[in-house]
């Protein structure tokens, strides 16, 4: 009781510092008439803001003393470890069911599929470039280039040779690949702050060439007529005999190639998941984190640098690689204008906010990312202020990342702490 | 006599103007503890970084002899030295991987190996049985470690939360994890309790004698060097000035003038 009184006399004080301000300040307002300078006494608003001051000094003295007495239990370490990896489990868990059967949900329009393949794109894209920047720990601020070159060499051979989707995706894949290794070779002997200076312009150089090179590229006019993807040989075409309604006697809809799409890139983005899953267990994946934490020590261990951190290079590109094939054929018609560098910037946000390492991370920060922007389309302008107070906030409270949480690689079957 | 682990003739290492390291030859053999001692400074550790690779020495050989042959130590990349020659390190500042698992630091030692396993990632990617039954072997091996340094019920915790004597020997256990012909340990008892050090000693015995192993070490912890070594080189200023077995060491003049200094009144 001492404590509230002792406080409440505090606010009393505050309250008549404020009275005393607000007096001459508030209090006395000055209005210009035709006989000269006139005095408006306006004592009962002066009064009002001494109160308001006098009763916030309280409430906010006393939400303090709570949460000082509230903080006195420190959750251990441990503790904490194993509630957010039941967080994520759950997550995770929910997240696929829910994917699954979204495109069967009674509220799902096509705006809504049209915006949950937007995320999934993301969220793939999020996760091949965690190889590289969380695995890794290689600061890639060109990402954008390798979904660009996935995206061309699709349209371009799909166009050219007239060859399936399901051919030319690992094709497209590859050639990704391909430019990973070739910036990867000359760049990873940079480190941290060099290497991300490099991958940004290797980002911007892609995005030029694209631009200029009219002949090859069409150059800002952009490729159009990219071919569709089809059901395995069953094209969504509302005619035809081998059109995919009328081969499983179903009614021409517009929706069919939608969530077909969604699937697709759901699979897609699970293959990814499931590929850095299991490669984070092998060799190469814990040399990958060896020399993340220190390229020194894994050296004196007999760890090849440059081989082991081009193949992270060369695998997350491969995925980036996926991501653009699949973006170009959703589109139709690709430009170098969905290549910037904010593209780069968006992923890696994607990545950083949901926790370096952390799969269900990726996705959360995705959905809060992407969603969130097609959600608040109406805020215009205010949208990006919401995203930089949202970052800001996210890296005062969580500074690691939503979930950030390394469970190990292998284990033998013994908890930390306890003794045997 | 056949010949012996490791031959150092000549060297010398030259950072522009400085001379750290000059002329320096000195022999150790397997199943040896040979100590490299002297005050700070004396370019005990640019030894270390020219044997392992960090460092290209200016002039010299650096011979290592095993039943696989001769190899240069100063013609290979760092790496190479470790993955090919065996030549194992540990740090004076330690560096271990702080936010990997115990148990993870030891496998990683063993990346190698567990490469030509994993047939560049597609046995382990598929899930074969090779890959499980090495990825198993390498457990055991770290299992093996893990138990001779009491480190046993850590093995599941981050590096980086271990006691500061538990990474040292984690440190060290690590590097005996990539089955090294030659292991160099940089102050390894440093920053250790008179305890501590005695277990290290028992466990640097250990590994000369079960595992076969040359032992090269810097150590500034007078006592243990003349406990453990059977071997040591004092180093001054970069230069070799005394070389022999502890007892030879301790009483040789220009080692004692080396630590203790010249008393310029005395000399005439």
């Amino acid at each position: 009781m001492t404590v509230i009184a002792e406080q409440a006399k505090d606010s009393a004080i505050a309250g008549l510092v404020a009275l005393a301000l607000a007096v001459p300040i508030v209090g006395l307002r000055t209005e210009s008439t035709s006989s000269g300078l006139a005095i408006d006494p306006r004592m009962l608003d002066a009064l009002l803001v001494a109160l308001a001051v006098g009763l916030g000094h309280f409430l906010i003295n006393l939400a303090r003393a709570r949460s000082t007495t509230k903080r006195t239990v420190v959750t251990p370490k441990a503790e904490v470890a194993r509630r957010i990896k039941f967080i994520s489990n759950s997550l995770g868990w929910g997240a696929l069911g829910f994917g699954v059967v979204l495109p069967f949900l009674p509220f799902s329009d096509r705006y809504i599929m049209d915006v949950a393949t937007l995320v999934l794109t993301y969220v793939m894209l999020g996760w091949g470039l965690n190889i590289v920047v969380g695995l890794a720990g290689l600061l890639d601020l060109g990402y954008v280039a390798f979904y660009a070159v996935g995206a061309y060499s699709y349209a371009l051979i799909a166009a050219h040779f007239d060859w399936s989707f399901w051919v030319c995706l690992p094709l497209a894949g590859l050639f990704a690949a391909f430019f990973g290794v070739i910036l990867g070779f000359p760049v990873l002997r940079l480190r941290g702050d060099y290497l991300a200076i490099v991958t940004l312009g290797f980002g911007e150089i892609i995005r030029v060439v694209l631009l200029n090179w009219y002949q090859f590229t069409g150059g800002p006019d952009g490729l159009s007529r990219i071919p569709r993807p089809d059901f395995f040989g069953l094209p969504f075409s509302r005619t035809g005999d081998d059109a995919f309604h009328t081969f499983f006697g179903l009614d021409y809809s517009s929706m069919h190639r939608i969530i077909f799409l969604y699937y697709l890139i759901f699979i897609l983005a699970l293959v990814t998941n499931a590929f850095t899953l299991r490669i984070r267990k092998l060799p190469v994946g814990r040399a990958w984190e060896a020399l993340r934490e220190d390229e020194i020590a894994s050296r004196a261990l007999g760890i090849n640098p440059t081989n082991t951190k081009l193949t992270a290079f060369a695998i997350g590109a491969m995925f980036g690689g996926f991501a653009g094939a699949f973006f170009a054929t959703r589109q139709g018609f690709i430009s170098p204008e969905s290549f910037t560098f904010i593209e780069s910037a968006v992923i890696l946000a994607i990545v950083v906010l949901g926790g370096m390492g952390s799969q269900i991370g990726v996705v959360i920060a995705a959905v809060v990312l992407i969603g969130g922007t097609e959600l608040f389309r109406e805020l215009a302008e205010f949208r990006m202020l919401a995203f930089g107070g949202l970052m800001v906030a996210i890296m005062v409270w969580r500074p690691r990342g939503l979930l950030a949480n390394r469970e190990p690689t292998v284990t033998l079957g013994k908890k930390p702490g306890d003794s045997g | 006599m056949t010949a012996p682990l490791l031959s150092v003739e000549h060297l010398s290492m030259r950072f522009g103007g400085l001379i750290a390291v000059n002329d320096v030859s000195f022999l150790a053999e397997k199943r040896h503890i040979t100590s490299i001692i002297g005050p700070n400074g004396a370019g005990k550790t640019t030894v270390f970084n020219c044997l392992t690779g960090f460092y290209k020495p200016t002039v010299g050989r650096l011979a290592l002899t095993t039943e696989d042959g001769v190899q240069y130590l100063e013609r290979m990349d760092d790496f190479r030295i470790a993955q090919r020659a065996g030549v194992a390190r540990t740090f004076q500042n330690i560096r271990l991987f702080p936010a990997m698992s115990v148990l993870e630091n030891l496998l990683v030692a063993q990346h190698n190996a567990l490469m030509r396993a994993s047939v560049w990632s597609l046995a382990g990617l598929l899930g074969l049985k090779s890959y499980r039954r090495a990825e198993g072997e390498a457990v055991e091996t770290a299992r093996y470690w893990l138990e001779r340094i009491d480190l046993i019920d850590r093995a599941d915790g981050p590096a980086g939360d271990l006691p500061y004597g538990a990474q040292r020997r984690l440190e060290i256990a690590r590097a005996m994890c990539t089955s090294p012909k030659l292991l160099c340990l940089d102050e390894p008892a440093a920053g250790l309790n008179p305890r501590e050090t005695l277990e290290l000693n028992e466990l640097l015995r250990f590994i000369r004698d079960e595992h076969g192993v040359g032992v090269l070490l810097i150590e500034h912890d007078m006592s243990m060097v003349m406990q453990i070594s059977d071997h040591i080189v004092v180093l001054d200023y970069g230069e070799k000035i005394a070389e022999g077995d502890p007892d030879a060491v301790r009483t040789n003049p220009a080692v004692i003038r080396a630590y203790l200094g010249e008393d310029e009144e005395e000399t005439p």
